[in-house]
């Protein structure tokens, strides 16, 4: 039971290095870009994992019902707005990476370096 | 026991569903496969107690985030064309880390543990002064409106500052044609009113979803919701008519200036009612100083800051897949 409460943080690890494998090895771009959002859920996930709590529920505050166990809400909060301030900058990202197919016919870094070495 | 098990086979499920978007070298595969895995997510995130932001997750995660990856895609490529891996390098690197942090989890709480630092430090403060101070049900959208609206408000400019970059990158009238073959250009800007069922069942779901989406707006308070939610799912509805009717008739159901203005206009409502409880004697964002009883301001300023997170949130989200959907056509 103690290593199945620490399953999370295992999971979250896996996933990090998942996400940093797929930057570091694949070098076309949209892929890179997919691995580093696999790296933010995985630290959604760290953070969420945190905020658990033992019978507790969704930090929502019912009337008439006494000594509920609420979840941390500061991870969540944190998270909220992370996700969506994570798919804005993905949005750029990716607004880039259509220009540098309009620039250079091609998101495969390699050739893109390549090409710039030549000129 | 039964949520136990639900959720190691979720967790072991997104390590599967990472594992095949690493693996597969079309790209189109991946983009669905982390629609996927963000679903999967969002289940996590419900089981582990929180509902808003698995609600987040669901929307921009499954829903908008796959939507731009398949715009991109449409404007690139379709394969990966990488090399075949022969360095050990990047491999090196993530294990050594991966293993590293494994170890550093040891030390860790463990799941739940109600004696971990993160539960005796600010937490309960904020749980057991909520109802007092801003007395609204939902914690999470007192803190993430009131208690830290400053946070939020940055936030809230970091999305606004994402979406002129978009804007700026995209938003200029060039000719795609010549990097794409005549045929390939047709069936790509095409729309999907050809294909009966896509077409009723994507047209019947769009008023639900707009309507769930100010539902989940204006029950923030009370139920996991909230600007942010709100947003994204108006503007999943927008976007799945654009999907199915095109984009040009998406264009002229939510026009470019309208979206674009949203954008502005929720920005500058937060601010405007900062400004506002400066000017009534109170602090920037000090949403008390709005009404003369503390607690009806408070329910004011979250109503009314919360109404310009979702313009700005929808406005983004809305202009950011026209400016890649158009970028297509032309």
């Amino acid at each position: 039971m103690e290593v199945l409460g620490l399953y999370n943080y295992f999971i979250f690890a896996v996933l990090l290095m998942i996400g940093l494998y797929c930057v570091l090895a694949r070098t076309n771009i949209i892929k890179s870009l997919i691995g580093l959002s696999i790296f933010q859920s995985a630290v959604f996930l760290l953070y969420i994992s945190m905020d658990k709590i033992d019978g507790g529920t969704a930090p929502i505050i019912q009337e008439g019902v006494e000594n509920q166990i609420f979840a941390n809400p500061l991870p969540q909060v944190l998270i909220l707005t992370a996700i969506v301030v994570g798919i804005s900058t993905t949005a750029l990202a990716l607004a880039v990476t259509v220009r540098i197919k309009e620039a250079y016919g091609t998101i495969e870094e390699d050739k893109i370096q390549e090409m710039d070495r030549e000129q | 026991m039964m949520t136990i098990v639900f959720s190691l086979f979720l967790l072991t499920m997104l390590v599967i569903v990472a594992v095949a978007i690493l693996r597969t070298d079309n790209l189109f595969t991946a983009v669905m496969l982390s629609g996927i895995f963000s679903l999967i997510m969002a289940a996590n995130f419900f089981i582990l107690d929180a509902a808003d932001v698995a609600l987040t997750e669901a929307v921009i995660g499954a829903g908008i985030s796959t939507v731009l990856f398949l715009g991109a895609l449409a404007l690139t490529a379709e394969h990966d064309r990488s090399p075949p891996v022969g360095s050990w390098v990047p491999l090196l690197t993530p294990s050594a880390l991966g293993g590293v942090i494994i170890f550093a989890t040891f030390q860790a709480p463990r799941l739940g543990d109600p004696n971990a630092i993160v539960h005796k430090h600010v937490a309960p403060w904020y749980l057991e002064k909520t109802p007092e101070l801003i007395d609204v049900p939902n914690v999470v959208t007192a803190v993430l409106a009131s208690f830290r609206g400053y946070d939020t408000l940055g936030e809230v400019f970091v999305v606004f500052i994402a979406c002129i970059g978009v804007m700026s990158l995209l938003g200029r009238v060039r000719p795609l044609r010549d990097s794409i073959e005549e045929g390939e250009f047709d069936k790509r800007t095409d729309n999907l009113r050809h294909h009966l069922l896509p077409r009723v069942v994507g047209k019947m779901l769009v008023p639900f979803i707009v309507l769930f989406g100010l539902y989940v707006q204006f029950h923030g308070d009370f139920g996991p919701g909230g600007g942010f939610q709100a947003g994204a799912l108006i503007a999943a509805g927008v976007i799945l008519y654009s999907l199915v009717e095109g984009g040009p008739r998406g264009r002229e159901l939510v026009p470019e200036w309208f979206s674009s203005m949203l954008v502005a206009l929720g920005a500058f409502t937060y601010t405007s009612v900062g400004v506002a409880s400066m000017a009534m004697g109170g602090r920037f964002l000090d949403y008390s100083a709005l009404s003369h009883d503390p607690v009806h301001g408070q329910h004011l300023g979250i109503l009314i800051i919360e109404a310009g997170v979702g313009m700005t949130v929808a406005g983004v989200m809305i202009t950011i897949f026209h400016a890649f959907s158009r970028r297509g056509i032309r």
